[in-house]
């Protein structure tokens, strides 16, 4: 019964692997682009994040398209709602790894980047938007719960990038326009974790109608 | 407060079991909603609260229903007096062939009230309870069949007002009527709710979840889940509650 909904459920399924998917993507691209100072990368990352957008469009529509013609109740409704929720989260991923893209414009090539853990936060909020998602599709509340806690890793990876750079300025006043840039870069990432953990709190709120505060 | 508390009611009607040992304490004053699938029990059990099923005549009860705090089964129990003050809405409206007026008049003066001023007040009172004063005023001693299908169902619902009852019992009050006619009944029921008990079976959990404040599920004559209708809806606790109200039953 009802197998049409049930069609379009996993369609809406589909849509949310493809949006976190371009998150994944526009993030690994900074993360690269961090690496090899690649000064181009915002050309590559800008597509994406429109495209992001755009999925962003498309997800809300079909939402609403949901609630107005099925109106859902219990677990439909708690599925289709997070997803509502969880689509602003992801949204707002792609454009804060835009903004890395921006700031490495600024970076100017210079390889001085080894000062902040980029590479390891950028791993880390790869595997937790991945994660979220994951759970989402699965319903999986345990795998949820283990985002919840990874966010910590990223926000100590944070502190890290930031008693480092202070030590930098320190050591040579003349770098400080490098660290702030570089500062902004360890902020984003670390916001990007929030927003992965905005997202595992959806997860379980649709799994289990009580929505977490971390 | 309770108004109505069904303790272990189990009914047949022959050698079929209908109502499954039912237990369930309905709130005075709040709309309360009965959703299940057809043949659930449903309708029965709503007509066990003010002894409609005594008219079946295969109908075998067992347990109590309590009401004012006395079991509505108890021999001391006076059925007309009980029917006042449980009154019933059924699903297609069934006025009497007789005039607006007399429709309403007709309970009051069976309880004996023949003053024509207090008739008056009790038959404008009712009507403007209902929600239909302004519509019918000026044809009184019309026809009520000559009434629209929602006008109808509202003069019945006023009827049912003017023996000053304290519980409404409705049976899919709006199944047969209009979505503009369904939504004044909705709209008169959240206003009722005010000084009435109002007990609806519904089919459609859309107006349950809009208008009720409790939902009881049945399923094969059990009363599966009772609750908050904001709860029910949102996070049942029973599987087969979540499966029927999101449709994938059966």
């Amino acid at each position: 019964m009802r197998s049409r909904f049930d069609e379009q459920l996993m369609l809406l399924n589909k849509e949310m692997i493809e949006m976190g998917a371009l998150c994944e993507e526009a993030i690994e691209l900074v993360a690269k682009a961090l690496e090899t100072n690649n000064v181009e990368i915002y050309k590559k990352v800008r597509p994406i994040s429109l495209e992001i957008d755009q999925k962003e469009k498309d997800i809300e529509a079909r939402c609403m398209k949901l609630l107005l013609q099925q109106q859902p109740v219990a677990k439909d409704l708690r599925q289709i709602s997070a997803a509502l929720k969880m689509i602003t989260d992801m949204e707002r991923i792609g454009d804060q790894a835009e903004d890395i893209a921006e700031i490495i414009g600024y970076l100017n090539g210079e390889n001085r980047n080894n000062s902040v853990p980029v590479q390891e936060m950028a791993k880390a909020t790869i595997k937790m938007v991945t994660e979220s998602i994951d759970a989402y599709v699965n319903k999986d509340v345990a795998l949820a719960e283990a985002i919840l806690k990874e966010d910590d890793i990223i926000d100590e990876y944070f502190m890290e990038s930031k008693r480092r750079l202070i030590k930098m300025v320190a050591e040579n006043p003349e770098n400080g326009e490098y660290a702030l840039d570089l500062l902004m870069v360890a902020k984003y990432f670390e916001r990007i974790g929030d927003h992965a953990t905005n997202i595992a709190e959806w997860v379980i709120f649709s799994v289990t109608g009580v929505h977490e505060e971390a | 407060m309770n108004i109505i508390s069904a303790r272990n009611l189990a009914l047949w009607y022959g050698d079929n079991k209908a109502l499954k040992e039912v237990s369930i304490s309905i709130p005075e004053k709040s709309i309360t909603a009965f959703i299940g699938p057809s043949g659930c029990g449903k309708s029965t059990f709503l007509k066990t609260l003010n002894r409609m099923n005594d008219l079946v005549l295969s109908v075998r009860i067992e347990g109590t229903v309590e009401y004012a705090g006395k079991n509505i089964f108890d021999p001391s129990v006076d059925v007309n007096e009980l029917r006042r003050e449980v009154g019933m809405v059924f699903q297609k409206p069934n006025p009497f062939p007789m005039s607006i007026y007399d429709n309403i008049a007709y309970g009051p003066r069976t309880h004996g009230i023949t003053n024509k001023a207090r008739l008056d007040e009790i038959v404008e009172k009712s009507l403007r309870d209902a929600a239909i004063w302004e519509e019918v005023k000026d044809r009184l001693k019309k026809n009520a069949l000559g009434l629209s299908g929602g006008q109808q169902q509202r003069l019945c619902i006023a009827r049912a007002l003017a023996v000053e009852p304290k519980v409404l019992l409705m049976d899919e009050p709006t199944s047969a009527l209009d979505p503009i006619s369904t939504s004044r009944i909705e709209e008169l029921a959240e206003e009722l709710k005010e000084k009435y008990t109002i007990v609806m079976v519904t089919h459609n959990m859309q107006q349950a979840v809009r208008i009720s404040d409790y939902t009881a599920f049945f399923l094969l004559g059990e009363l599966v889940e009772f609750g908050e209708t904001e709860k029910l809806f949102s996070q049942p606790m029973d599987k087969r509650t979540e499966d029927y109200i999101t449709g994938r039953f059966g």
